[in-house]
């Protein structure tokens, strides 16, 4: 879908702006706003680069950088760290090779912490786009990560 | 005896939560209809009596909060309701259980609150990472629209409100009321001076009241059965029912509907299934990571928002976070400095540059694992002065597991 198109479905007021910029990211490819989308938006809700730049930059969900075509979300809040979160983000490191922020070079997964995702009872967990996964230990990242390589 | 009482969440597990038949075959919207045949008045009225308190957190009137909004000024042109969904504080996943389970008992309770202040127009801010709650709720929505309760004249009356979802993005720091007006306003997720409250000046400058899911979700059922049914539920001072999740070292996390004055040992030990793996109890972190840690010795303190307050504890969001033997407490609280450490948006320089500090402080014990006999004085006193001179409640929070840690847990450390 084309940038204007998705800008329509939306009135040009700034309480859309959060949706205006969700709706962008997941329309990228690569999960991210590129500059074009910002100044797209800039001039839709008449409003600066800067002010649209600015809340971009602010949120955890949103990115101005390209992302995997996977983004995995691990939580490290206080509940999950209790249960082991460390070991299990070591391990997702390591299987993919990549610290958090980063990209894999196949551009499919991208590595990134999370707030409390409120899923406590099943700690520790991650999530993989809307997916979540709960009760993990290192032995089940092997094989999660392997299941979207082979999607 | 532990008391289960399900009010909330009566619909759990009972019925299809994407079927609107269902919860109307439940009772549903019954309420609603009810209400919008009293007066406004009549409702506050009816919510101040119940003494329901805010289930986000912070405990506040219900009834009060929405008499303000209501009498902020009487001839505003418009007048918002907005339901906090922006669920985040670690350990609490109540909301997220009353989205997924029974979104109608939410829309229903919203259609009164708006109805009882004057409001035309609802907003729910949701978190972006549900996509569960979020995908529930679209479709109450849609349903509830369909069959003409959500548009011009609810139910024969001349009221007319409208429900719209708003995602969030990742921000802890937006559950707090004000801060969610700015992001509602498409802008960065910066706390606002108050006054004005929001009731007073809220969203796009109009009166506003800002309600946690689960005390919106809780309204149906005080205007069904009235005020006097409610507060016979629970205790005096805080009357009626709480959703608690429980989580960490037990056997059987989860969440839990209980009548308010239950004890931690019951929760702990009668609902949750006791200590995992047959180990002893160390601590339990009430309220989550703004939250109180205490010990064993207020195991039988009936749960309230006073009698908790008197162990120098408090109730919060209802997370109840266990801690047993072999955990290790100043890395808890490494893990809880850090977290508010990542969420401080940055624009009270107390709050930014005073979270860094304080977990430099606890790693730098933590790492070295050499006690520091007066390291949490010294947490204490940083946090003191950060909570005094921060805006919002971000930079107030680190006060509040460290002073209860000085309390209960000083040997620690």
């Amino acid at each position: 879908m084309g940038t204007s198109e998705i800008l329509n479905k939306f009135s040009p007021e700034y309480d859309n702006m959060l949706g205006i910029l969700h709706a962008l990211q997941d329309n990228n490819p690569y999960n991210f706003l590129d500059d074009s989308d910002l100044e797209a938006v800039a001039e839709y809700l008449n409003t600066t680069l800067s002010h649209v730049y600015g809340v971009a930059t602010y949120y955890t969900m949103f990115s101005v950088k390209p992302r995997g075509k996977y983004i995995i979300r691990a939580c490290n809040s206080p509940v999950c760290n209790m249960e082991g979160s460390i070991s299990i983000i070591d391990e997702l490191k390591k299987v993919l090779s990549v610290d958090l922020g980063e990209t894999t070079k196949d551009r499919l997964f991208t590595l990134e912490l999370t707030e409390c995702l409120g899923q406590c009872d099943i700690a520790p967990v991650m999530m993989i786009n809307g997916k979540i996964y709960g009760n993990l230990d290192k032995e089940k990242i092997g094989s999660i990560i392997q299941q979207y390589k082979s999607k | 005896m532990a008391r289960g009482k399900r009010i909330t969440l009566k619909n759990y597990g009972v019925i299809d939560p994407t079927s609107i038949d269902d919860y109307i075959a439940a009772g549903g919207y019954k309420a609603a209809r009810k209400a919008l045949s009293c007066k406004p008045v009549e409702i506050i009225d009816e919510m101040v009596k119940s003494s329901l308190r805010g289930r986000g957190g912070a405990g506040f009137s219900t009834g009060l909060k929405k008499k303000f909004t209501s009498e902020a000024c009487l001839r505003c042109e418009q007048k918002y309701l907005v339901c906090n969904a922006d669920e985040g504080e670690p350990g609490t996943f109540k909301d997220r259980i009353i989205m997924e389970n029974d979104p109608h008992r939410l829309i229903e309770g919203m259609i009164i609150a708006a109805y009882a202040i004057g409001a035309s127009k609802g907003f729910i801010y949701i978190r972006g990472e549900y996509y569960n709650s979020i995908r529930m709720l679209q479709e109450a929505i849609a349903n509830a629209s369909k069959k003409g309760f959500l548009c011009e004249d609810i139910f024969g009356s001349s009221f007319t409100t409208e429900i719209e979802i708003k995602l969030g993005a990742g921000s802890y720091l937006c559950g707090e009321e004000l801060t969610l007006l700015e992001s509602l306003e498409g802008k960065r997720g910066y706390p606002r001076i108050k006054p004005p409250f929001p009731a007073e000046k809220g969203l796009n400058g109009f009166p506003t009241l800002v309600n946690n899911v689960e005390t919106l979700a809780t309204i149906p059922a005080i205007i069904e059965y009235g005020a006097q049914w409610y507060n016979e539920i629970g205790t005096e001072n805080s009357p009626g029912t709480k959703i608690f999740t429980v989580s960490g070292d037990v056997e059987k996390p989860g969440f839990f509907e209980l009548e308010l004055g239950v004890t931690l040992r019951e929760l702990i030990y009668d609902f949750a299934g006791g200590i995992k793996d047959g180990k002893k109890l160390q601590a339990v972190l009430i309220g989550g990571a703004a939250g109180t840690f205490v010990d064993e010795t207020v195991l039988d303190t009936p749960i309230g928002f006073d009698t908790l307050k008197e162990k120098g504890a408090v109730l919060g969001s209802g997370a109840v976070i266990v801690l047993g033997e072999d955990k290790s407490i100043p890395e808890v609280t490494g893990s809880i400095l850090e977290f508010f450490k990542h969420e401080s948006c940055g624009k009270c320089v107390p709050c930014r540059v005073g979270m860094t500090q304080l977990v430099n402080m606890i790693h730098k014990n933590n790492t070295l694992q050499k006690r520091k006999g007066s390291l949490l004085d010294e947490l204490v006193a940083e946090a003191d002065y950060m909570a005094k001179t921060s805006l919002c409640p971000l930079g107030q929070s680190p006060i509040i597991p460290l002073r209860s840690l000085q309390r209960y847990f000083a040997d620690r450390f």
